[in-house]
This record gives C-alpha cells, structure tokens and sequence, in this order.
C-alpha cells in the first residue's frame, strides 16, 4: 500500500484554545515575604536549626527534615553574590523583559539557597559569577516577587 | 487472585480537613499537614519512607509538574518519586501503583500521596477536554450528565427512581454530619425529601444541584508497606488483598448498537470470581465507594455488587447501606460531601482501612469490620475496584 502525504485536500483541522483560569493561594508564609518585600524593602529568609540552612524563599516546613520554620524568620541583606546566571535571547510575551537581559541565581548575604532574579545595570556580555549585586526596588508594587524590580552591580 | 509476590499492608493514613478554599496555606502546605499526620500515625519518620508516588488531576491547578513543587512539603527530597495522574481514579491509581511496587520488592516502604486544590483552578475547562474535538467537545455537558437519572426513571418509575436517589443524598449528608473532616455537611432530614425533589435547582435533566459532588481542597496520604515490614512497624495494619482497573474509550457507545458491560459491573465481577466471593452484600462490611452523584452512586450499587433489577433500590430502603446496615455505603459521607479530585479516589480505601482499624472516628461502624471494599471512578467511566482485609486468612483461588 502506499501511503501519500502530499493530498491533504478536505482533512479539516479543529481549532482549540485552553482556557484553564487559576489563582493560587500563596499561604502565610509566602504572603509574609511578598508583605515584607513590598511595605519594608526587606528579603526575608527562614532557618533550619536542625540543617543550619537559610532558605529563600522562606518555607513552612524543612523539605529535608520537615522541621517547622515559619516561626524561625532571618533578615537578610539586600545586598548578594551571583551564583549562576544566562542571558535571555529571544522576546515573547511572558517574558518580562525586551530580550537580551540577565537571568541570575542571586545568594543574598545570610541565606544559603539562591533564588532567580534579573539582573540590570551592566552589559550582558560582563557579567560574571561570583559578582556582587544589591536589589532595587519596584515603584509601583505588584505583589509579586517582581516588587523586587531587579539587580544591579554594587 | 491477581498473583501478588509479597504481601502489603497499610500502616498510615493521613487526612486534612476538606473545604471550598485554603488561603492560608499553600499547595506544598497542604501536603506536607497530610504527610505528618501520616507518618504521626504509623509512627515512623521521612527516613524510613523509600519511595514517593504522587498524583493529582492533570492542570486543574494549572501547574506543570506539581510533583516537583511540591518537594518543598512532601519529603520526596533526595528519594525516588513518581506521578500519577489519572483523572478522577488518580488516588486509587496511586493505591495501587504503591501496592505493586511494594508488593514486587523494588520498595519496602511507599507513601502515595493525593491532592487537590480545586479552587486554584477550573475544574470543567480541564475536564472538557477530554472529550474527542471533531464529534463531542463542543456538546458535551464535562461531569454533568443526566443519562443515569433517565435510564432509572425509565426503569423504575419516575416517583420511586427520584425518591430513591434523594434518599440515597441525604444517607450520604447524613453519613458526613459525623465525619469531622468532611466538607459539605448540610444536616439534612428525611423529611425534606419531597422538598428537595422539587426545588433543589436542576443541572441536566433530573441531576439537580444537591444530587452533585463538592469541590473541594484537600489532601490524602497512605503509607504502605511489605508484610515484614509492616509486623514490625505497625500493630494493626490493613492488608490490600486485590484490586483491578477497567478502562472504556472515552466515546462510550455512541457508536455502537448494544449496550457493553458497565465497567464497574466487569470490575466487580472479575475481582470477585477470582476471589472466591460469591455474595459481595454479604461478605463485606463496608463499602467506600467513589459517588460523583446521588444518582450515580445509586445505580453503580447494583453494578459493583452485581446486583438485579431493583434490590439496590430496596436495600437502600430498607436501611441496608446505613451506618447499622448489612453493608453500610461510605460512613465518611462520599464524594457528595468531599471532592478533592486526586485525593478523592484514595479516601476511599483510606476510610475503608479506618473503619477496619476501628478508628474512623465519629463515623465509626459499631460491628466489626473485618472485609472492605473502596472504589475510585474517573472519566470516561474508568473504575478502580480494591479489596482490604484486617487478617491476612483470605484462601487463594
Ligand atoms: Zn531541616
């Protein structure tokens, strides 16, 4: 039997769109991060006496020793290390920025975790790791993460 | 029976409470409440967990790889894991999945979990699409039909067919007043039966909106382990005796002329040939059964324990499924009162292996219970069908 794949002629195509709409519930203890990042400029972190480890973001339970952390809140600096980083090439419409920008892993001063962030103030081409950075902040809040605007070079 | 390599026992169970929302916790919250309560009650710690089997409805809370997020509370850090995602049957699919890997030998300890946060998301914009794009997607009702609440008229008279699945709502509301955990307990009374017949608001036909499932957020964890393991580590554990899955294509028999086997009726019957059980009605002591809908459940009675004509109908009005009944039908209140989809399935063996424990709570069945049976459905009318035992004497056909 042979098989053609070039007549496609009358095999109809169905069109679809998903509309699959979602919140989702942040719980206290993120929502105390994103409270403290908006209303005080602070990042805030949670210890694990058991693992000695800073966690940001911060947790309800440790994911390696299920302690309770969400009464064990640090203050941390503003003020970090870039521990990885890529640079963003293309441009689409969930990104948050015009393509090429810094995507970082950013260690602030007093965590032991990194968390991703932007990173702007310097060419795509000069960054490196190992280089210290401190956060700017939004001006108009979105009660995201993002109200943690960026990164830029001390 | 199925031949299984070692045996398995149930040696934890955790639950949080269900409910329409959950603000103040999040996803990897929420399981990680269930996962204590389940290693609280085997009484044992993260270390002894050897393998993680995690499953929830696929996008219903719009997050791809949920397993992954929820790390953060599950204690699945560093351990092997694995999802299951099986629409409606996926917490009894974990049941299972747990129940094979322990009982082949690869694990000695497995904790499945399952959850749901079904207000993060939208049930029916998920669901719909499952249906085949070219003939059914843009007619079908998602979850709501009305073809069981037809047929039973047709059947039974509209009269008889109607009261019998109000009664059969308000067992089930009356089961969840006593379960702590339950989500809808709405405190209903025989007496409005006729009231709630006829003005309760109509969904599709005669599924009117009290005869339908919640939904609700929540989470179930179950602990399993191999027959040494769980002498050693539990005083009463709860045996898997057998279970089986049947699958239909998701068209039904729209195309066809006859009416197939129902799948809940093959699972039944096959499960039951090839343990020896020739009087289901008679040899369990409880049946938690996955009931999306007062009518469904109904009807799905005479399907499981392959009944004839109308002796569903009249054990239920006989009191037969009640809490002091010859087989009472899902003290804990059913999927009626709490439906956190990927959870749903496998409160059914949970509840099952509390009430053979003998610590199900309020809702407790004040004889015995020594044989339970727990059912999980899904979509396009995949049924689970799973058989618990308090003592491992079951004879081997
Ligand atoms: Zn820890």
């Amino acid at each position: 039997m042979e098989i053609s794949y070039e007549n496609t002629k009358d095999c109809k195509v169905m069109t679809g769109k998903m509309a699959l709409p979602n919140q989702y519930f942040a719980g206290r203890v993120g929502s105390k991060f994103i409270i403290a990042l908006r209303d005080e400029h602070k990042i805030l972190g949670v210890r694990c006496e058991k693992c000695n480890k800073v966690f940001v973001p911060p947790r309800e339970y440790c994911e390696k020793c299920l302690s309770k952390l969400d009464e064990s809140w640090v203050e941390l600096s503003n003020e970090g290390v870039i521990t990885n980083y890529t640079v963003v090439n293309y441009n689409d419409k969930h990104l948050p920025r015009r393509a090429p920008y810094i995507l970082a892993l950013v260690k602030v001063d007093g965590a032991d975790t990194p968390f991703p962030h932007i990173v702007e103030g310097i060419d795509v081409e000069d960054v490196k790791v190992g280089m210290k950075v401190k956060a700017v902040f939004a001006e108009e809040t979105t009660n995201t993460i993002r109200d943690l605007d960026h990164f830029e070079p001390l | 029976m199925a031949k299984k390599n070692r045996n398995v026992g149930v040696i934890g169970i955790g639950q949080t409470e269900y409910s329409s929302h959950k603000e103040h916790q999040n996803q990897a919250e929420m399981v990680n409440e269930a996962v204590r309560y389940a290693l609280e009650d085997a009484n044992i710690t993260l270390d002894d967990i050897d393998c993680v089997v995690h499953g929830n409805m696929e996008l219903f809370e719009m997050v791809h790889q949920p397993d992954m997020w929820h790390a953060l509370g599950s204690g699945a850090y560093g351990k092997d894991q694995l999802r299951i995602t099986t629409g409606g049957t996926t917490g009894a699919s974990l049941v299972c999945a747990a129940d094979n890997l322990v009982a082949s030998g690869m694990y000695d300890v497995v904790m499945a979990i399952g959850l749901e946060k079904l207000q993060e998301g939208h049930t029916t914009g998920g669901i719909t699409n499952m249906a085949d794009p070219l003939w059914f997607r843009h007619l079908q009702t998602g979850a709501l039909t009305a073809t069981t609440a037809t047929m039973m008229m047709e059947e039974f008279g509209e009269d008889r067919a109607k009261r019998a699945a109000m009664k059969y709502r308000i067992l089930m509301d009356k089961h969840a007043c006593l379960n702590p955990r339950a989500h809808r307990r709405f405190g209903l009374e025989y007496d409005q039966l006729e009231d709630l017949m006829n003005t309760s608001p109509k969904l599709v036909g005669e599924l009117r909106l009290i005869h339908m499932c919640s939904q609700s957020d929540g989470a179930c964890v179950m602990i399993f382990a191999s027959e040494e393991k769980a002498k050693a580590m539990c005083k009463n554990p709860v045996w898997i005796r057998d279970h089986i899955t049947v699958h239909r294509e998701e068209t039904f028999n729209n195309f066809g002329l006859e009416m197939p086997e129902m799948t809940h009726h093959y699972a039944g019957r096959k499960l039951f040939e090839r343990n020896g059980i020739t009087d289901p009605v008679e040899y369990f002591d409880v049946f938690e059964m996955y009931d999306p809908s007062a009518w469904w459940g109904l009807d799905w009675l005479r399907e499981f324990l392959q009944l004839k004509d109308d002796e569903h109908l009249k054990l239920l009005e006989d009191g037969e499924f009640d809490l002091d009944g010859k087989l009472p039908v899902n003290p804990s209140g059913g999927v009626t009162a709490s439906n956190p989809i990927g959870a749903t399935a496998m409160l059914r063996p949970a509840e099952a292996a509390m009430q053979i424990r003998g610590d199900a709570g309020p809702q407790q069945i004040k004889k015995e219970v020594k044989h339970a049976l727990a059912s999980g459905f899904g979509g396009t009318l995949w049924s689970v069908l799973i058989m618990l035992e308090k003592d491992l004497d079951w004879q081997e056909v």
